[in-house]
This record gives C-alpha cells, sequence and structure tokens, in this order.
C-alpha cells in the first residue's frame, strides 16, 4: 500500500515552496499534490479535468487548504466537498494567512476539521506542520470509506 | 356631545329664572304690602268720617234723648255695603241706637277711646271697629261705634297675588326666550370651542379651527385668540416636525456612510490580514532557508544580516497584527453588562505572575468594583494598563501596584491604575495614546506601543475617556472612565 497522500490547495508558490520545506523538515515523506486554485483542487477530488483518469477512490489523507485562492476559494472548495458523497469526510485543515474571526467561523461552519494560521516566523511555521503531520498523519483515524 | 352644551344653557337658564322669579316675588310681595297698609289707612279714614258724620248728626238725639231719630240716622249706613255693625252709646255707657246689616244679634268687641283722644280703633281677623266720641260744646254726650268687614281688603289681596302670578309666569317666559337667545348667541360658540380644544387635546390635531360667529364680541375675541394659538402650535409643530425629519435624514444618512466605512474598514483589514503577511512569511522563511542550507557560503556578518532581515519581517508581522487588533476593537459591537472589574483585574494578575514567577510586586486591588461595560474590551483595558504597570516596574527591586477607584461628587466612576515604575516625562502624555508611540527605548522596554491606543479606542466606545499623571522616575498613574 502505497504511503497516503496530502492534498495542498495553495496558490501562492512562496508557501507552496515554504509548506514543502517545513513537511521536509519534519520528515513527512508523504507524496503531496498541489493544486494551484480552488478547481484544480476539485477536479482532483471528483477526478475531473486533467484529473480525468485518475483513480478517485484513492483519497488524500488529509487536505491542507488555503483560503485565499483564485478561480474558487477555499470556502467554495469546502462546501462542494462537504456536499459530495465521497469527499464529505475528508479531513481539512485550513491553512491560511489570516486569523478573522470570519474567516474561522466560516470554516468550522463549512465543516473544516482544523483552522491553523500561517505564522510569520518560519520555525513557529515549521513547529505548526510538525503537530499537524503528527496528528492528521499518524494518530488520526479517517471515517471508513464507504460507509 | 351635546351634553355639555345642554348644561351650560341649562344653568344660564335656570340661573336667569331664578333671579327674575327672587325679584318679581320681592317686588310684589313689597307692593302687596304697601297696598295691604295705604288701603287700611284710608278705610280707616272712610269710616272715621262717616263716624263723624254720624255723631255730628245725632248730637241732637242725644241731647234730646231721641232714640228713633238716632236709629234713622244710623240707618243711613245702609248706603255702604261694607258697614255691617253701628252703635251709639250714651256716657253712661247704656245702648241709646242699633243698626246691623243682618240681624245677628252680635256685639263686637269695642275699642275704647284714650283719654284726650276723639277716636280709636281696633283691627280683627275679619272686621275693623271704629269708636268716635260725641260732643257738644266741648261735653261728652256718647259714643259712635261703626263696624265694616274686610272681605274688600281680603278680595284686593287676591286679586293682587293673582296679578303677581301672571306677571310671573310672564317674566318666567321671558327669562327661558333669553336664555335661549343666549344659548344661541354665547353658549353655543364657547361650548363647541370647548369641543374642540377637547377634541385638540385628544388628537393632537392642529389643523382643526373653530367657526368664527362673525359678530364683534368677546365670544368673537376668544374664538379668534384660540384659531391663533392653534395656528402657532401648528406651525411649531410642523417646524419641530420638519426639524426632526431632517436630523433623522441626516443620522440616516451618517449612519450610511459609517456602515459604508466601517465595511470598507473591514475589507481592508480583511485583505491586510490575507494578503500584507505572505510576502512576510517569505521573507522570513527562504531567509531561514539561507542561513540552513547555504551555511557554509555565509560569512558572519552576511549571517547577522539575514538575522536582521528576519527580525525586521518577524516585527512588521507583530505590527500588522497589532493594527488589526486595534482596528477590530474599533468595528467591535459593544455589548454592556455588569462586570466584576476586581475579580477581572485578579484574573490578570495571576497570568502576570505566572509569566514572570520570579518577581517582588505588591499588588492591591480595591475589593467589590463593579463596572458596566463589554467584558472582553473591559478585559483588553486592564490587561494593557496593568501589563505596563508591570512592564515599567520590572526594574526596581520591589514593585508596588494598585488598581482602584474613586468617585467624585455624583460624576462617573473613576478607575485608576498606579505603578512606582519607570514613569514618564509628562510632557509627552498626551502622545501615549496615539498607535506605536513610545516613550521608552525598545532596548529599555520591551514592546509595540499599540496597548494605549487600543485601551483609548475602547474607553472612548464606552463613552469615557483615559489620561495619565507621571514624572520620571515617579511611577505612573492611569485613569479612565466608563
Ligand atoms: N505604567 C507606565 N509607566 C511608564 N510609562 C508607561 C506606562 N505605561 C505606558 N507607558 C509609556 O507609554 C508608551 C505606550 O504604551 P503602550 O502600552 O501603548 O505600548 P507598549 O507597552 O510600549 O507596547 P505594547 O503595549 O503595544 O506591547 C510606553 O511605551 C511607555 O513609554
Ligand atoms: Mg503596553
Amino acid at each position: 500500500m502505497p504511503e497516503p497522500v496530502i492534498l495542498l490547495v495553495e496558490d501562492n508558490p512562496d508557501d507552496e515552496a515554504l509548506t514543502l520545506r517545513a513537511l521536509k523538515k519534519n520528515n513527512i515523506r508523504n507524496e503531496v499534490v498541489v493544486a494551484r486554485d480552488g478547481r484544480e483542487a476539485l477536479d482532483y477530488l471528483f477526478g475531473e479535468g486533467m484529473y480525468e483518469s485518475r483513480d478517485v477512490r484513492v483519497k488524500p489523507q488529509v487536505i491542507l487548504l488555503d483560503l485565499k485562492l483564485p478561480k474558487l476559494d477555499g470556502f467554495e472548495v469546502l462546501r462542494a466537498m462537504r456536499g459530495n458523497e465521497h469527499t464529505r469526510l475528508l479531513p481539512v485543515v485550513i491553512l491560511t494567512s489570516s486569523n478573522e474571526e470570519r474567516d474561522r467561523i466560516n470554516g468550522y461552519g463549512l465543516g473544516a476539521n482544523s483552522y491553523i494560521r500561517k505564522p510569520v516566523e518560519f520555525g513557529e511555521f515549521i513547529e505548526a506542520v510538525k503537530q499537524l503531520g503528527l496528528y492528521w498523519l499518524i494518530l488520526n483515524q479517517n471515517a471508513p470509506a464507504a460507509a | 356631545m351635546r351634553l355639555p352644551n345642554q348644561k351650560l344653557a341649562r344653568n344660564v337658564t335656570l340661573i336667569n329664572l331664578l333671579v327674575s322669579a327672587a325679584a318679581l316675588s320681592l317686588a310684589c310681595a313689597a307692593f302687596v304690602g304697601y297696598d295691604q297698609i295705604s288701603f287700611r289707612r284710608g278705610m280707616v279714614n272712610e269710616l272715621s268720617v262717616r263716624a263723624q258724620i254720624i255723631a255730628s248728626n245725632s248730637v241732637s238725639a242725644l241731647l234730646f234723648n231721641d232714640a228713633a231719630s238716632a236709629r234713622s240716622t244710623l240707618s243711613a249706613l245702609r248706603a255702604s255695603p261694607d258697614v255691617i255693625w253701628a252703635g251709639i252709646c250714651t256716657v253712661q255707657g247704656k245702648s241709646f241706637a242699633l243698626y246691623e246689616r243682618m240681624r245677628t244679634d252680635r256685639i263686637p268687641e269695642l275699642p275704647a277711646i284714650p283719654p284726650g283722644h276723639m277716636e280709636s280703633h281696633v283691627f280683627s281677623s275679619g272686621d275693623i271697629v271704629l269708636a268716635r266720641a260725641i260732643a257738644f260744646r266741648g261735653r261728652l254726650l256718647g259714643i259712635v261705634y261703626v263696624e265694616s268687614d274686610l272681605s274688600v281688603l281680603a278680595q284686593r289681596r287676591k286679586e293682587y297675588a293673582g296679578i303677581a302670578l301672571a306677571v310671573l309666569l310672564a317674566s318666567m317666559v321671558a327669562a327661558l326666550l333669553v336664555s335661549w337667545l343666549f344659548a344661541k348667541s354665547v353658549a353655543d360658540p364657547i361650548v363647541g370651542l370647548a369641543a374642540l380644544a377637547r377634541d385638540v387635546t385628544q388628537n393632537k390635531d392642529y389643523s382643526v379651527r373653530a367657526v368664527p360667529t362673525g359678530r364683534n364680541d368677546e365670544v368673537a375675541l376668544l374664538i379668534g385668540a384660540f384659531n391663533e394659538m392653534l395656528e402657532q402650535i401648528e406651525q411649531r409643530d410642523r417646524a419641530l416636525r420638519e426639524a426632526h425629519h431632517e436630523l433623522e435624514r441626516r443620522v440616516d444618512e451618517r449612519t450610511a456612510q459609517l456602515t459604508h466605512a466601517n465595511k470598507e474598514l473591514e475589507s481592508f483589514s480583511y485583505s491586510v490580514s490575507h494578503d500584507l503577511r505572505a510576502p512576510l512569511r517569505s521573507i522570513d522563511g527562504f531567509s531561514q532557508a539561507l542561513l540552513e542550507d547555504y551555511d557554509a557560503q555565509i560569512d558572519a556578518s552576511g549571517k547577522d544580516y539575514l538575522r536582521r532581515i528576519r527580525a525586521s519581517a518577524q516585527r512588521m508581522g507583530m505590527l500588522i497584527d497589532d493594527l488589526l487588533n486595534l482596528a477590530r476593537v474599533s468595528r467591535a459591537t459593544i455589548q454592556k453588562e455588569k462586570v466584576d472589574a476586581t475579580a477581572l483585574a485578579e484574573s490578570i494578575v495571576v497570568d502576570l505572575r505566572r509569566a514572570q514567577p520570579g518577581r517582588d510586586v505588591d499588588f492591591r486591588i480595591e475589593k467589590g468594583m463593579e463596572a458596566w461595560a463589554d467584558p472582553g474590551l473591559l478585559r483588553i483595558v486592564l490587561d494593557n494598563l496593568l501589563n505596563n504597570a508591570w512592564k515599567f516596574t520590572s526594574k526596581r527591586d520591589h514593585g508596588s501596584i494598585e488598581f482602584g477607584f474613586r468617585r467624585e461628587n455624583g460624576g462617573p466612576a473613576c478607575y485608576f491604575v498606579r505603578d512606582n515604575g519607570a514613569g514618564f516625562d509628562p510632557k509627552y502624555a498626551d502622545r501615549l495614546f496615539g498607535a506605536f508611540q513610545r516613550l521608552h527605548a525598545m532596548t529599555d522596554f520591551a514592546g509595540t506601543g499599540i496597548g494605549l491606543a487600543t485601551v483609548q479606542r475602547i474607553v472612548s466606545r464606552h463613552g469615557g475617556s483615559v489620561w495619565a499623571e507621571s514624572a520620571v522616575g515617579q511611577g505612573a498613574v492611569f485613569y479612565f472612565t466608563l
């Protein structure tokens, strides 16, 4: 069985590079699929567009979701996921710059499992990614695939 | 609706009737009384004349003891229907001659003539009896008595009463007529006015007017004045309403502007929150990557520069957060409730002591302080002030911090936080409350300088104010009201 996949939804290449670096620093070796906007993320999850040939039964272990995204933003991705039979139980961690109250309320309201604010200090970011990996990739038991 | 009208008119009618009846009754009574008295006097005179005639005609009959002649003299009285009885008696008191209109053999009560008088009379219930001395050359010969009945008098009284009654009735009718005229000309307009006044007070409708009577009297004056008053009230009312509308319009306008500004501030904050921090993360993250991955290639001063870059990026991150928090405080909706300020301060002190356990600081917090404020925002205020006191006493061997309140003659409760720390130059006391304004060097006391700016916004949003007193090295006192 292959290592479970992490889906990183992130439009900023710098943030993408830093997140990958933080994962590497924490020895998290799972494959990371990067979607650069909301549309791409949904295509990956639903096996559409450029991911048409993908086996959608292979589901990511966790989805790291930015909020400000081109085309469809993070909330719309979340809403579409939660509305779909196959993706409604996937763990979603919102990983974003803001700590605006309404973002947190919206995020949790739409069924996010966790909300993490990306800190400016890179050391803190590594620490946050470590916690995240420990919990979502090792400790957490996902819901059964076909309930 | 017609009731008050009838009341006023009825009252006026009643008064009219009473007054005219009383006046007439009095007048009639006086007139009848006077007439009765003068009529009686006339009767006595008439009777006296008859008695004198009889007296002089019966002198010779008495002198010559001729009773028959005396009787015939008396019988001449038959011509006077009111005389019912007459008699002559001698000086010795013996009956000499008698006359009776109808035989009854009755002798009326006879008056005595007082000495020195020639005549006297007596009234009894139904009649009058007059006595007259009969004298001849100074010698008393006898007395003649004449009795007349008073039925004429009673008759006269009856007639008068009838006339008085008729006059009274006529005058009542006249009074009623006058009242009716009065009601038409005075009461009706006044009653109408009263009804209108009541309508106006009930319905607050100042556009109605009383109908003028078209005459030139006090009632017309009253109606005119009333209408004038209504006119003025209506005008004032209208002006007030217009001012009110204008004010409301302006408030709406301002509210709309404010809501708009708030929305803009919010979306500005939102995009700052999202977009301004991302580049800082890159600066910090890649500087760190350089330090880690190219450790060997970069010399000591290069590494120092990279560390400075990182420190600045991190500081800017903090500044952005501080600014966003400040903006959030300005936007937050305030929900005031009763807050236990003492307990709030005590819990903050617990946090402070836990963060720096080694310090020797003496806290004095007044018991039972209550505040009417938004609990979350009041916490931010106390957190900042107590944190400052804690921070600026850090160079004292023994710190002393006090949180209390005082109320000066009925004014609002004034809270204060006092410390014995570094203090500041009072010249700059006002500047402290500006964002990022600091009076101490970062190297002496760390901080961004947003704390007091936040405090001021919260306090002013509660309708209160904040100010400070201090001198360098003397500690500081921060006062605030809510
Ligand atoms: N208790 C105090 N004693 C002396 N100076 C004070 C005291 N409180 C505030 N100040 C002065 O006012 C300045 C502004 O205070 P403020 O709380 O706004 O900022 P700060 O404490 O420096 O930083 P921050 O609170 O944002 O971490 C301080 O830098 C200090 O110079
Ligand atoms: Mg402060």
